[in-house]
């Protein structure tokens, strides 16, 4: 038997050949569909990795660099960072986004749910109520700003008219944008006031969720309002609230727009936060390591922050 | 909510004072730039208001288009807004098809790309970007600001996770019906992620029209200006102008006005699905 059965051999050869051209074929297939998605990607890949990733990669690296945008780059090692600590505007500026981030988080949370609570029930006119509340998170930020200092005038503004009205001596009312005390009191009640209505229609959507079967039970066993919110809308909330926590965190610690239009930092640096410190290094002094220092910084205190809820969150 | 309505009328009439009174707040501020807007520079400060004036100023509102650009500032932050807008969504949700429905080599790398600058801060890099951005010859361009907002993380988590809730027999039904994938992604998954697609229309109009910092870093020119930093230019170049100001701010919000309260339903909609995926 050294020659194999001309049929047998022929057709042998014949299904190893289909073998081979299925699995070439599905080689090919499987190339094609990797180019085909590929294809899905890379317009908006393209995008973003020249102009978000790689930024992101070179801000890493700008931060131990001195450069000025113009001369040559040469390496800085550690000095930009042995610099945050005697520079007294960083300190201030870390220092005011911190209290900035520690009152209006649990502000603005606090107000949210409120309103969302309220808005919850069925009141008429609820549709309305909402849209309103939520508008100004749209508007247009410098038009509301110029209103917000008009209005907290500290000579003429309706605000400080309201309160003398009431009985407050001229010399007790607040100088609000213009006073060191008042002035981050002025930028956090406009923070409260423009993102307040954003986030009570996510607590309104985590209200929805809640089941009313919850409430039913609580109120069998004799719960009143008080403990049905303690103890039913509280704990099926968590997870709306940690979303809103760590939305609201990240907002604050990157706050600059509302700053800049309403005290532009001052008086002194009473205002100034941590964006607007690495703004006034990169486009007014062109220290561009610098500023890429201060960056590096906000950007751990965001991460860190997200770390610890994220934790958290999981523990529970 | 049953239990509300089983509550004693006293605490349904806190419900609407509270909510009123939060309402009158809330909206104060526009009320006072509308009433500002019709008024002589010195009457807008005086006190008790004068809600309605009694003797409208219709003028402003002719004065600030003469004053200031405002028409061509307008005109720069609609192109800019459309353009973006569209943009994000094209790119957004054919990358996310690949993303939710495809297979291929390194999509999960390419994915944690995405999902590792979510959280990140635009400020933190900001000033490298500009250097590239000046760099590439795009320093006081409209294109800068386009590149830096059409292609976002956000736009394609968005449309991803939108994505996966569509049943993926679906997709397979229409390939064995003889359509290819880019086929199936603008017949059957385009139609099918309206809900999406408005959010994030939403959230790119809104933060692109309303964007300060961007153009305030990238357009120093006037001709290129967008209306919030026109707007801008304007309150500190003539800060005394109460009237003309209040005017201009309300021109710069009916824009916004409009899209808002014709898509609310998809805003309040978007925003309270956005928040519960995270």
């Amino acid at each position: 038997m050294t020659l194999a059965h001309p049929a047998l051999s022929d057709n042998q050869t014949d299904v190893d050949r289909k073998r081979k051209v299925r699995v070439v074929s599905k080689r090919r297939r499987r190339v094609e569909n990797a180019l085909i998605a590929y294809s899905f990607i890379a317009p908006n890949f393209l995008g973003f990795a020249v102009f978000t990733l790689g930024p992101i990669l070179f801000a890493f690296a700008l931060a131990f660099m001195h450069w000025d945008g113009s001369n040559p780059m040469t390496f800085a090692g550690l000095d930009n960072f042995w610099r945050l600590f005697q520079d007294k505007s960083f300190l201030d500026a870390f220092w005011n986004t911190i209290v900035y981030t520690v009152v209006s988080v649990p502000a603005t949370l606090i107000c949210a749910l409120g309103l969302a609570i309220l808005l919850n029930q069925k009141i008429f006119g609820r549709d309305f109520f909402r849209t309103a509340l939520f508008f100004p998170y749209v508007a247009s930020l410098v038009a509301v700003a110029v209103v917000w200092n008009m209005i907290f005038n500290p000579d003429m503004g309706l605000v400080n008219m309201v309160l003398y009205t009431i009985g407050i001596a001229p010399e007790n009312l607040p100088g609000w944008a213009a006073d060191r005390h008042w002035a981050m009191v002025t930028v956090i009640l406009f923070g409260i006031w423009k993102s307040m209505g954003y986030y009570m229609v996510i607590y309104l959507a985590g209200l929805q969720g809640i089941n009313s079967e919850l409430y039913e039970a609580a109120g069998l066993d004799g719960a009143n309002a008080w403990q049905k919110f303690i103890h039913v809308t509280v704990p099926q909330l968590a997870p709306t609230t940690f979303f809103v926590t760590v939305m609201l965190t990240i907002q604050s610690f990157k706050v600059f727009d509302q700053v800049y239009m309403i005290t532009q930092g001052g008086p002194g640096t009473s205002t100034l936060v941590l964006v607007y410190h690495i703004y006034n290094e990169a486009f007014i002094s062109w220290d561009l390591g610098y500023s890429s220092m201060i960056a590096l910084v906000l950007f751990l205190l965001v991460l860190t922050v997200t770390v610890i809820q994220f934790r958290r969150q999981r523990e529970d | 909510m049953r239990i509300a309505g089983r509550k004693i009328s006293g605490g349904t009439i806190a419900v609407y004072l509270t909510v009123i009174v939060v309402t009158i707040i809330m909206l104060l501020p526009f009320a006072w730039m509308l009433s500002a807007s019709l008024k002589l520079d010195r009457d807008v400060f005086t006190f008790p208001i004068e809600w309605i004036p009694s003797h409208p100023r219709w003028q402003n509102y002719v004065d600030i288009w003469t004053k200031i650009p405002l028409a061509l500032f307008i005109y720069n932050t609609s192109k800019l807004t459309i353009i973006v807008t569209v943009l994000q969504l094209l790119t957004s949700s054919f990358a996310a098809y690949a993303f939710a429905k495809l297979h291929f080599p390194y999509k999960n790398t390419l994915f944690l790309g995405y999902i590792a600058t979510i959280a990140m801060p635009w400020q933190v890099y900001m000033v490298p970007q500009f250097l590239l951005m000046r760099e590439f010859g795009l320093n006081n361009t409209h294109l800068a600001l386009i590149c830096l907002q059409a292609f976002t993380a956000f736009g394609v988590f968005l449309m991803r996770q939108f994505y996966m809730s569509i049943p993926t027999e679906l997709c397979e039904a229409a390939r064995i019906d003889g359509m290819n994938e880019y086929q199936i992604w603008a017949k059957i998954m385009l139609p099918l992620s309206k809900p999406a697609l408005s959010t994030l229309t939403i959230f790119t109009f809104v933060t692109t029209w309303n964007d300060f910092l961007g153009p305030m870093i990238y357009l120093t020119k006037t001709e290129l200006k967008t209306i919030q930093i026109g707007l801008r230019m304007f309150i500190s170049q003539y800060s005394a102008e109460y009237g003309l100001i209040m005017a201009a701010s309300v021109v710069a919000l009916i824009p916004v006005l409009i899209v808002f309260l014709s898509l609310q339903r998809f805003f309040v909609e978007g925003v309270a699905s956005s928040g519960l995926k995270g």
